[in-house]
């Protein structure tokens, strides 16, 4: 056990992270076809563009172009003034055009950062670019007529896809996480993506390798997973995938480079025989889409329309309501609860309902946002206060009847079994009505007992 | 009827001289005589053709005036037609039938045409001569032992052979202006984004434009005034308004500043050629025009850069042909296609881009700027169109790069986007036709056409004119 | 230069027989030649082109339009099932 200890301190992981994440536009990055294709009927959200047809051209989907940018603004990049489309050129059944419209050397947004809080730490992960693309068709593997065959359906062919690419600064499964979620969070408070992972509009390939700890520069190989379709296989597949790397470097071997898919079934991640081996993508400059220049007007403009990001409505709210950072971890985790939570707080205001209460209530009570709009939650907070203190009178008949009706119970709690008092609460509670006083029978009963 | 203009057409159908269905019967009838010998069409709609006939001719009876109402028109086989056959003379698109219409199509179709029929190309419009055609060269209608010059060969020869009133083509880079100037009809390239390529089966993407091969300069404004425009689903069509072509050709020759540049007559080229060009020159010269000598860039480095850009870009607009979605596998593209895709890929691949790829679009920004400074002094550039007469039957045979050379006239004018027109300005001895370009300025379209038209109305009684080919 | 016609023809996705394979391998060789002239040419500060237009940031409205119905879509494959195109099974596993 020692030994391996010693071994495995010697080797630090080395991980970069490429997230592609689904645009939630009306249609298509480049045709009009809507974008809307989950769970629809194959092939029938296309037409001669994004079915590759002869003779069919892009035109760029305004919108997509601004939500890339806001999600380039939104992890501090830089935005280029000048920017352009390219051409990546490879064969793939599901890439119709034989060629997928992407940005290469001139993408919208680069050179951003993100702090991520990863246990007790805070790391800042570099992002180095953001950039546009079109998705391709969906493979499915399947046996007809005793034959292993492929169906494609291009309906999610040409959805627009932003594609992030982070700096190799993470050290471990649990910061790659961490990070995942917060753009997750991100692009969910934008509101320009789902970034569901098991719907795939958020897709995450890693690359990752090992350096002995004290050696400078980046390790001499790196692979990439692909496949890892759930947050809960995310932490499995880069750890199993360390391991293995471990394992061959240890024996003296370099990890082969190269594309590995995770196997859920295997637990496992396997070589893929590669589609892209060796690929010489041959990147040009797309003819078929002129060019963009933003001016810096421009830019700001589309700054200011940014919407208050996590971490700074994190940071107003504990500011502005005065709580602590668990509430408002809890209120600001989705930008729905966090406006549920305000809307609240304004209704609360005509009550004199504090906002600490609100929290409390929302999160001790569970409370969904989406059944309990903002001023019925206030009622029940009223309601619910207005029944609280009990007269005492119905307090000590209540406790009586109860110790009266329970004597097995009272002598267990006199034998040392203290728990047993939850259950008289709840006895007591029965006739008193659920909103009476917890901690007010609570302190009577064990008056009483005592 | 069928050797009638447009124009002339416009007239008899109006005037009642004749119906669409007998004007477009006689085109049909021309059709079938010369078919066997010329081999200009990949697909003849004789049906859909005479349903549209008889559709127009009860429009003309209630009063409707479109453009080309009743007029038969054949297109380029790289122009996709809902329903139709399209191929592209490629044996891989055998059987595709389009589900959708190019623009250029669409806009025929609401100008009243009747579609005759696909007209035979070069494959993949990859050549200077319709003889890498998968369905069989196309012949030229002045001697069928001759080539009609491509990629719009059919469309050129069926325009000749009185076999439709008028065609549609695309250029590339000669595309049009080539096999006009072969088969002595007039072919414009127009300015590259000023007619949509949606619907094309895209060549070169940054060079393809759709033109119009017509009989006389006036059918070829028309055409290009309903052709041209803005179009939503082509991102590189220009928003500037389209010009009252047809209504301006006109202008006046005297203020007109005409550039000669000797780097055009090249060395090798059939001396026929040149004296008849230099011949029409003198005669611009006497309308008035002012003959400037200019110096160009020497068009042989177009060869270069268009061969690395336009195959290039072929390489990645062909990578679409995997006969999953439609038509056969690539094992059906032929030899010329293989060239050409194997030369485009080898010229982006790593290591190799910027030698080839890259310094090509430099040289490239070079040769537009040599035609903007040109322009500074001169308002349009009259040249050669071919160095040669219609070549013969075979002359493409091994060459490695046929097209790519043929076309050094008029490559650089591609390149930088221009556009041009060929206009016919004699018979040769042997009795092939002689063509002229005139280059313009982008979208300067009025400009040139112009000037062609002074051209052809200025020499009507030549005598070559009333030569017609012997079909 | 030996050109490796194998790898282009590999990258290009396009079978290629033996005899195509010397004769391809020649006349990419000649017109890699030809084309060589253009290092005659002086670049040295030009920025290249790809587009002539002079257009930029053309874009569309995030609008959806009809599409081609399922039929229309499939009406040119060779193989289809159920709805999808079909090809032959591929494998991502070794």
């Amino acid at each position: 056990m020692e030994k391996e200890k010693t071994k495995s301190m010697n080797y630090k992981p080395v991980i970069g992270l490429e997230v592609h994440v689904e645009l939630k536009t009306n249609s298509k990055m480049f045709c009009g076809c809507s974008a809307d294709y989950f769970g629809k009927k194959p092939n029938t959200h296309t037409c001669p563009v994004c079915l590759g047809l002869p003779g069919a051209l892009p035109v760029a989907n305004k919108r997509a172009i601004e939500w890339c940018i806001m999600i380039g603004l939104a992890l501090n990049c830089n935005i280029r003034l000048f920017s352009k489309f390219d051409r990546k050129n490879y064969f793939y059944p599901d890439l119709p055009k034989g060629y997928q419209i992407s940005q290469y050397d001139q993408p919208f947004c680069e050179k951003g950062s993100i702090k991520v809080k990863s246990g007790d730490s805070t790391k800042t992960i570099g992002i180095t670019r953001v950039h546009q693309e079109e998705d391709t068709g969906k493979l499915i593997h399947d046996t007809v007529d005793g034959k292993n065959v492929s169906l494609i359906d291009f309906n999610r062919s040409g959805v627009p896809l932003v594609e992030i690419v982070t700096e190799p600064d993470f050290e471990s499964a649990q910061e790659v996480v961490d990070y995942l979620k917060k753009l997750q969070q991100i692009v969910r408070y934008l509101d320009v993506s789902n970034a569901n992972m098991e719907k795939g509009d958020m897709r995450l390939e890693p690359n990752i390798s090992l350096k002995l700890a004290d050696q400078q520069g980046l390790p001499k190989y790196k692979v990439e997973v692909k496949n890892i379709n759930s947050f809960k296989f995310v932490e499995k597949a880069i750890n199993y995938e360390l391991k293995r790397q471990q394992e061959l470097l240890e024996k003296g071997e370099t990890p082969k480079q190269e594309t590995r898919g995770w196997n859920e079934k295997k637990q496992a991640t396997q070589s893929q025989r590669s589609k892209e081996e060796a690929n010489d993508y041959r990147y040009f400059p797309e003819p078929d889409l002129p060019p963009f220049r933003f001016t810096q007007d421009y830019i700001d403009k589309l700054k200011s329309t940014l919407p208050e990001l996590p971490w700074q409505k994190y940071e107003r709210f504990q500011r502005e309501y005065n709580l602590s950072a668990y509430d408002v971890e809890i209120l600001t985790r989705e930008k729905k609860s966090a406006d549920h939570f305000e809307e609240a707080i304004k209704v609360g205001k005509k009550y004199n309902i504090e906002p600490k209460e609100i929290v409390n209530t929302i999160i001790n009570k569970k409370v969904d946002v989406e059944e309990t709009p903002p001023a019925l939650l206030i009622k029940n907070i009223i309601f619910s206060k207005q029944t609280t203190t009990i007269k005492m009178d119905d307090l000590e008949n209540a406790i009586s009847k109860i110790l009266n009706e329970n004597a097995l119970a009272v002598l267990d709690y006199k034998n040392g079994k203290i728990q047993v008092v939850g259950f008289l609460i709840g006895q007591v509670k029965k006739i008193l009505g659920k909103n009476a006083d917890t901690s007010q029978i609570k302190e009577n009963l064990e008056e009483k007992l005592k | 009827m069928n050797n009638l203009t447009i124009k002339q057409a416009k007239i008899g159908l109006k005037n009642k001289k004749f119906s669409s269905v007998e004007l477009t019967t006689a085109c049909l009838k021309q059709i079938k005589k010369v078919e066997g010998k010329l081999n200009s069409f990949v697909t003849v709609t004789e049906k859909e053709a005479l349903m549209e006939a008889t559709k127009a001719d009860s429009a003309i009876k209630n009063g409707v005036e479109l453009p080309l109402l009743g007029i038969p028109i054949a297109i380029k086989d790289n122009f996709s037609t809902i329903g139709i056959r399209t191929t592209a003379s490629s044996k891989v698109l055998d059987n595709y039938i389009p589900p959708y219409d190019a623009t250029v199509v669409r806009k025929l179709k609401a100008a009243g045409m009747v579609l005759v029929g696909k007209t035979n190309m070069d494959a993949w419009a990859h050549g200077s001569s319709t003889e890498t055609s998968d369905y069989g060269s196309t012949k030229n209608p002045w001697n069928t032992n001759h080539l009609p010059g491509g990629s719009s060969g059919g469309s050129a020869a069926a325009v000749a052979s009185d076999s439709v009133i008028a065609a549609i083509g695309s250029e590339t880079a000669g595309s049009i202006r080539q096999p006009a100037s072969w088969c002595g009809v007039v072919g414009l390239k127009p300015t590259y984004g000023r007619v949509s390529r949606y619907g094309v089966i895209a060549m070169g993407s940054s060079l393809d434009s759709p033109g119009p091969i017509t009989k006389n300069v006036e059918d070829s404004a028309l055409i290009l005034e309903i052709l041209a425009g803005s179009d939503s689903f082509d991102a590189t069509t220009s928003p500037l308004p389209v010009g009252n072509y047809s209504k301006n050709l006109n202008q006046d020759v005297k203020k007109l500043r005409i550039g000669i540049s000797d780097e055009y007559f090249i060395s090798g080229i059939d001396k026929e050629v040149e004296n008849s060009v230099r011949e029409a020159i003198k005669k611009f010269e006497k309308m008035g025009a002012i003959i400037e000598k200019i110096k160009l860039f020497d068009p042989k480095y177009a060869i270069d850069v268009y061969t690395i850009i336009q195959r290039s870009e072929v390489s990645s607009n062909l990578a679409r042909y995997d006969g999953i979605r439609f038509g056969f596998g690539r094992d059906k593209f032929m030899e010329e296609a293989k060239r050409r895709i194997m030369f485009g890929t080898h010229s982006l691949s790593s290591g190799y881009y910027d030698q080839y790829y890259n310094k090509a679009q430099k040289v490239r920004a070079v040769i537009i700027k040599d035609f903007e400074e040109a322009f500074k002094k001169v308002d349009i550039i009259i040249a050669p169109t071919s160095p040669s007469l219609a070549l013969p039957v075979g002359a493409t045979k091994d060459a490695v790069m046929f097209g790519e050379i043929a076309d050094v006239l008029v490559e650089p004018s591609s390149i930088a986007g221009l556009s041009g027109v060929n206009i016919p300005v004699n018979i040769s001895q042997s009795g092939l036709p002689i063509g002229m370009q005139i280059i313009g300025p982008q979208f300067k379209e009025d400009v040139i056409l112009s000037a062609a038209h002074q051209y052809e109305t200025n020499t009507v009684d030549e005598l070559w004119r009333k030569k017609k080919p012997n079909l | 230069m030996k050109i490796d016609v194998l790898h282009i023809a590999k990258l290009a996705k396009l079978p290629i027989s033996p005899k195509e394979k010397i004769r391809l391998e020649k006349q990419l060789s000649e017109t890699i030649e030809y084309v060589k002239e253009l290092n005659k040419v002086d670049t040295k500060n030009v920025e290249s082109v790809s587009q002539v237009t002079g257009l930029e940031n053309i874009t569309r409205e995030d609008k959806a339009k009809p599409s081609l119905s399922q039929d229309e879509a499939l009406s040119g494959a060779k193989s289809k099932h159920n709805g999808f195109f079909k090809v032959d099974g591929i494998f991502n596993e070794e």
